[in-house]
């Protein structure tokens, strides 16, 4: 497998007046291109710190990250951010508007993509008007309109039900393989995690190194739906389980 | 529902009536006292005298010309005030030392009575227009860019990290975040300034004026003419209200959207 990122030796200290958190330590691993790629760890251990340093916002750590392509990266944050002065359109529209990528092609895109997620009737109405659940699917949708190469999202289906999380993330993680997209997605649902990750990435407890890396293989591996069906699925989800209870 | 919404709707009417009947009592008493001369109309005036003053003023002094004078000096010290606010606030923004730096200044400066900075102006400004609209100025600015500080101030991080995560510029950050965020903390402010801005005005032309509402009242009260004091009053009473309805409709419109 082609290797699009390595990460070596990651290591990041937040510094307030109250003193200073090791957020992570030590921590290395490559991504690979096209692959799903899950992290998984208890809360505060320092998931979203590695996402924010992987997206550059955070340029404050210790460590090496090599990019082995010139690629953009979409970033999908653990909250929505939704503008509240702005229709859900023009939020959906808005990371192409920023990186100057908007044209007829693009905003056809993206206008299909809130049809498909059924905000069809939506779009002129404003975020205030919206479930959590849509909310964050406009959030979703504002990132991948922006057709980004490596795909980072941060726990991105927690505020959906049951039932529309099982569908969104099957349709997430088509467009996904339609797109030739890499992604890195930070989660706490194991069953979610084993049925659309290639890989999974085990964090211990603050400050998070890394614990353990699962390659998931699944027989007749297919949507995540059905993947949940697999034999092994069990298997893993006990050793993830298992893994993730020591941590606390 | 339509019950309701009846209901509210006769509610809200009969709100109406009271309070324009307070008005009409109130302005109905005030002539009957003065015509029985129990009050004396040469301290107190009466509503009929002061409509008379107005037509008076309105044929023979060109009532619109101080009307406008004062109004004009207002807008001119209202956008100024609007104009620096924002770029203060900008800079302050921007530089969180020189924001450290200046926050007792802005307390101290924001509790000083400006009225007594009147004869420093007309000695460094000289007594024309330009001290009344520096009055006009001082007295809202620094309301303004506490107000408008702190709205840029509280700008959500999440949102300022989500438009980095699109490689957003400073610019971008604030055209298109930080500006429309505080567009109805900035409208809002407006409404407040509009009055302090009105009485900074009144003040500057009682400080030097050669017309206006101000000097009106001012010369009233020298020559003894309590109608037309009480004219000026009543004139600026209804100014000061347009001014503010007109900012309210900017306001509910910026609310539909
Ligand atoms: N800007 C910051 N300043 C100081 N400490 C921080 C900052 N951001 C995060 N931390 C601390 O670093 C640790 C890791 O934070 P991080 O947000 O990466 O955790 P997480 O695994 O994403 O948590 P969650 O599961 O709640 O999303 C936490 O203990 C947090 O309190
Ligand atoms: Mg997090």
């Amino acid at each position: 497998m082609d290797t699009l990122v390595q990460i070596k030796n990651l290591s990041k200290t937040y510094e307030s007046i109250d003193g200073k958190v090791n957020a992570i330590k030590d921590v290395t691993f490559d991504i690979y291109k096209n692959e799903f790629l899950t992290i998984i760890g208890s809360s505060g251990c320092g998931k979203s710190t590695i996402l924010n340093i992987l997206d550059q916002l955070d340029k404050e750590y210790q460590g090496t990250i090599e990019f082995t392509e010139d690629i953009n990266i979409g970033y999908m944050l653990q909250e929505d951010a939704l503008f509240e002065w702005l229709t859900v359109e023009e939020n959906a529209l808005l990371g192409l508007k920023i990186l100057k990528k908007l044209n007829d092609e693009t905003r056809k895109y993206t206008i299909s993509l809130l049809d498909k997620y059924g905000l069809k009737d939506f779009k002129d109405k404003y975020p205030k008007s919206l479930s959590g659940g849509m909310r964050q699917r406009v959030a979703l949708i504002r990132t991948l309109a922006t057709k980004p190469k490596i795909l980072l999202m941060d726990e991105p289906f927690s505020a959906l039900d049951y039932q529309t999380r099982l569908q969104v993330s099957d349709d997430v993680y088509r467009i996904i393989k339609q797109e030739g997209m890499t992604v890195v997605m930070v989660s706490h649902d194991l069953a979610e995690s084993i049925s659309v990750s290639d890989r999974i990435i085990v964090l211990s407890k603050r400050p998070a190194t890394i614990k353990n890396i699962y390659k998931i293989e699944l027989s007749n591996k297919s949507t995540p739906i059905e993947n949940r069906k697999a034999k092994e699925f069990a298997y893993y989800y006990d050793i993830l389980w298992k893994d993730l209870d020591k941590n606390v | 529902m339509s019950n309701y919404k009846s209901k509210y709707k006769k509610n809200k009417r009969n709100i109406f009536l009271i309070q324009i009947s307070i008005a009409s009592i109130f302005f109905l008493v005030w002539e009957i006292l003065a015509r029985c001369k129990i009050i004396n109309t040469f301290i107190t005036s009466s509503p009929s005298n002061i409509v008379e003053t107005i037509i008076n003023l309105y044929q023979n002094q060109n009532l619109f010309y101080h009307i406008w004078v004062t109004l004009s000096e207002t807008l001119i010290a209202f956008t100024l005030t609007l104009i620096i606010s924002i770029i203060i606030s900008i800079i302050l923004y921007k530089n969180d030392i020189i924001a450290k730096i200046m926050d007792p200044y802005l307390t101290m400066l924001n509790s000083l009575p400006k009225v007594a900075l009147g004869p420093i102006l007309i000695i460094w400004i000289g007594a024309n227009e330009k001290s009344i609209i520096t009055m006009g100025i001082l007295i809202t600015i620094i309301v303004s860019i506490q107000t408008i500080y702190n709205g840029f101030k509280s700008t959500s991080a999440t949102k300022i990290k989500l438009m980095r995560t699109f490689k957003a510029s400073d610019k971008d950050i604030f055209l298109k975040l930080i500006f429309p965020q505080n567009l109805r903390i900035i409208v809002s402010t407006l409404k407040i300034n509009t009055a302090l801005c009105l009485v900074g005005i009144i003040m500057g032309e009682f400080l030097t004026s050669k017309a206006g509402i101000g000097y009106l009242i001012l010369y009233g009260s020298q020559v003894f003419n309590l109608d037309l004091v009480m004219a000026g009053v009543l004139i600026l009473i209804i100014l000061s209200t347009l001014i503010y309805n007109f900012i309210r409709i900017i306001e509910k419109r910026l609310e539909k959207c």
